[in-house]
């Protein structure tokens, strides 16, 4: 009853979602706010809708009912309740179920909040959305229906949860990973409605500027995770593999990031306004991308999952509507938000500006390495994979300037600046990152590698300069820490954000060049030392788990301090077995501590009599850095949440904006 | 022509070439890093038709041939070989397989020929799930003329 109760809640959405897409238009059009009025209920509705058919589908899960193709093909019963509920996407049909659910959730609150827009502004922004949910929500409907059922012969148990997505990482991974995902749609259908409008005010942009940031904080976050997840679970110690699966959620990472920098000087200055469109609809654009790539299986990735080319070309004609649309839209009504350009070369604008163009040609570097492989095979001109060292190659140059000018924006005014005013400051900062990026390698290893010490030298830079920014615009509000205190929100979360990239960089840098990894064959009793620790294989001693058997090596750590050793800990890392699906797992183990992760797992038993085994240790310094850097930069996003700018009484924000959007014909001016 | 170039439309002029020259520059260093860093994927068949010249890098795809997994007595050195149901070729590695891997499984290798044809492999590719079969793998065993269950994934 259940999944047909969810089924059902599916197919009212798709309904509601048509009549969010058409009458808003529509009344926007004809002047009729009747029409234009039934947008918000709409939103609303349908989000009401998918959230009941995601918990018609979950309740399938717990309940373990396996005449539902979708659990019995995810799940059993022997599964624990936590990897249940969270094998609700654990694969194709229920993911898209979540990513609906969320493009509602999201498609709800852009709905009530743009009641601060312009009528006809609002109105075509909430149909907007209602377009993308008819899209997924058919998509859902006619290929990839999770509530189908195995009827008349259900399965007595289920085939289980692929083992790989049995872990914490995977519960929280895909969900803040599909808001980040989804949550730019917001800024795809604020754009479309501008377009169809004509117009942007800077008042509208200040509108976008939070939602923007928060499926960017989302994004960041899933991101995150996810990379520390194929750490833990697949990684055997890498943290990225520039696999396409991945690049796909860079991809729209870096445009946002784009995009909430750019959105700021439309908002501050009233400029680049054709540009935060563009990159407002080309964000969108590769999150759809990114989607069809994961969903399609037509790229071999280490994340791919068995797939259904069918869905590829549903999604593929998606995107091919949607994109299309868009850019012919775009290249229609651009020309309407021209505005004249007065840049000077020492202001914020051009700062931002380079920011932009470094972003993008990253990006675009990145999407021709990840479809360059599709691209020839569809012409039949061979297979080929496009591996790291093409994007390590593309992305240090790239990314090295954007550090050095990330440090140097702040310090700039907006219009215009003298550079005097910063050169004297800036001098010394340069000249101490320079130092410590050579000095401090040196003095710890005794040698020096160009990229430790860019790395490094470049880290500091950003750190030293933005800390001294904030340091130096507080003074002038308030002594000490009050005045850091008092500056706007938004101020301090770029702060953040910015030390939380110099972190990650300097995590990049460190553990990319001074990583050691050793793949050797040990017996119990068997000692490997790996420079300052010792990793002693104790004993093998088997288990068992709630579905699955466990065999768990023992090993002591121990480091040696002046002369003696002492024991830092033990590392457990475990194969498991799974009953269902017959399928090994490797479990690593890791010490960590902020400085470095002493990473251990077992590989496979070489000789049954001898219990010999393969065993990988790795030692990663800085690798935690990494993640920490990741977690401020998504900090920062949340704290700039928090501007009063974003919260102004909306009379007082929009007055001359509101009188620029009421409802009238579209080309009236 | 003088009137053309009207300042504003030479300052245009001037933007417009700066990008072309910027997007051209962007795009040759993106062509040639790519040239330089891509991998070609060949069959068995056609290894051993001699397509691949030896210390050529590239990736070989297909299953693991039953019973022929040897490991090396007290070394992480492991022989195996590949089939694409027509032909075979042997791969060495020295290191630690995927979970996935085993015998009959489809699994994307990395590295290059040495001297004797026998596939030196610094990497070894299996997959999440065991379901699915690399793209590569399944039309390399489809153009063999030994399409299996598997190349259609999604089989569960």
């Amino acid at each position: 009853m259940l999944p047909e109760l969810g089924h059902f809640a599916l197919i009212l959405a798709l309904l509601l979602a048509v009549v969010q897409a058409v009458f808003p238009l529509l009344g926007s059009f004809y002047q009729k706010p009747a029409w234009v009025a039934l947008g918000q209920p709409a939103a609303c509705a349908q989000a009401f809708f998918l959230v009941c058919s995601l918990l018609c589908l979950t309740a399938a899960f717990i309940l373990n009912d396996f005449s539902v193709a979708y659990v019995a093909e995810n799940s059993n019963s022997r599964l624990p309740l936590h990897f249940r509920i969270s094998a609700v996407w654990g694969a194709h049909e229920g993911s898209m179920l979540l990513w609906m659910t969320m493009l509602s959730l999201w498609g709800m609150s852009a709905a009530l909040a743009s009641r601060h827009l312009p009528e006809n502004i609002s109105a075509r922004l909430i149909s907007v959305l209602g377009w993308v949910s008819v899209g997924f929500l058919l998509f859902i409907l006619l290929t990839s229906n999770p509530f189908e059922r195995l009827l008349p012969y259900v399965p007595l148990d289920g085939a289980d949860l692929n083992p790989l997505l049995q872990d914490i990482g995977l519960i929280i991974h895909p969900p803040l990973l599909y808001l980040g995902y989804v949550g730019l749609v917001v800024p795809f259908a604020f754009a479309m409605a501008v377009l169809m409008s004509g117009n942007l005010a800077s008042a509208w942009a200040r509108w976008l500027r939070p939602w923007a940031v928060t499926a960017w904080v989302f994004l960041t976050l899933g991101i995150l995770l996810g990379s520390w997840w194929a750490y833990r679970e697949l990684g055997w110690g890498g943290w990225w593999f520039w696999d396409p699966v991945e690049n796909a959620s860079l991809l729209p990472w870096l445009v946002a990031t784009a995009l909430i920098h750019s959105l700021a000087v439309t908002d501050k200055r009233g400029m680049f306004k054709a540009w935060t469109i563009f990159l407002a609809i080309f964000a969108f654009s590769l999150s759809l991308l990114g989607t069809f790539l994961v969903r399609s299986g037509v790229l071999t990735s280490v994340h791919a999952f068995a797939n259904d080319p069918a869905r590829g070309v549903f999604i593929l004609i998606l995107l091919g509507i949607s994109v299309g649309s868009a850019m012919l839209l775009y290249a229609w009504r651009a020309q309407s938000l021209r505005e004249e350009v007065k840049l000077h070369l020492w202001s914020r604008e051009t700062m931002l500006l380079a920011n932009n163009v470094l972003l993008v040609v990253m990006t675009l570097s990145i999407l021709l390495g990840t479809l360059y492989p599709l691209i020839l095979d569809a012409f039949n001109l061979g297979l080929i994979s496009v591996g790291p060292p093409y994007f390590n190659a593309m992305f240090v140059p790239l990314a090295a300037p954007l550090l050095f000018l990330m440090a140097l924006g702040p310090h700039q005014r907006w219009s215009k600046t003298q550079p005097s005013e910063w050169l004297g400051r800036l001098r010394y900062t340069f000249a101490i990152s320079v130092t410590l990026g050579v000095v401090l390698p040196f003095v710890v290893t005794g040698s020096l590698q160009g990229h430790v010490v860019l790395g490094l030298a470049l880290a500091c830079w950003v750190l030293i300069a933005t800390l001294q920014d904030l340091l130096g615009k507080g003074m002038r509000r308030g002594k000490g820490f009050t005045g850091v205190w008092q500056l706007p929100r938004s101020q301090q979360g770029m702060v953040i954000a910015h030390v939380g990239v110099a972190v990650c960089a300097i995590g990049i840098a460190l553990s990319s060049q001074y990583s050691q990894e050793r793949d050797v064959r040990m017996v119990p009793g068997d000692a490997y030392t790996l420079g300052a620790y010792t990793f002693l294989f104790e004993e093998v001693v088997s288990g068992e788990g709630p579905n699955y058997t466990t065999t768990t090596g023992l090993f002591e750590v121990s480091k040696t301090k002046r002369g003696g050793e002492q024991v830092i800990g033990t590392l457990a890392p475990q194969k498991r077995l799974f009953y269902v699906r017959n399928q090994i797992m490797t479990r690593a183990a890791i010490l960590a501590n902020g400085w470095r992760d002493l990473y251990i797992a077992l590989g496979e038993p070489l000789d049954e009599r001898a219990h010999a085994w393969a065993v990988r240790i790795v030692y990663k310094p800085f690798v935690r850095w990494i993640w920490l850097g990741g977690l401020l930069i998504a900090l920062g996003g949340f704290v700039a949440l928090f501007d009063r700018r974003y919260r102004q009484k909306v009379a007082q924000a929009f007055q001359g904006a509101i009188d620029l959007g009421r409802l009238k014909p579209a080309n009236a001016e | 022509m003088h009137k053309f170039l009207n300042p504003a439309r030479k300052k245009r002029l001037y933007i417009v070439l700066f990008i072309i020259a910027g997007v051209s520059i962007a795009l040759a260093i993106m062509m040639t890093a790519l040239r330089q860093h891509i991998n070609f994927f060949y069959s068995p068949s056609q290894v051993a038709a001699g397509e691949v010249s030896a210390g050529q890098r590239f990736r070989i795809g297909g299953l693991v041939v039953d019973e022929s997994v040897m490991r090396v007595e007290d070394s992480l050195q492991v022989r195996f070989a590949l089939t694409d149901g027509a032909q075979e070729v042997w791969v060495t590695y020295a290191g630690i397989l995927p979970d996935l891997f085993r015998e009959g499984q489809g699994i994307v290798a990395q590295g290059a020929l040495d001297e004797a044809g026998v596939f030196q492999a610094d990497e070894v590719l299996a997959k999440h799930d065991e379901n699915y079969m690399p793209p590569e793998v399944a039309q390399a065993l489809a153009e063999a003329g030994h399409p299996t269950q598997l190349s259609t994934p999604d089989a569960t």
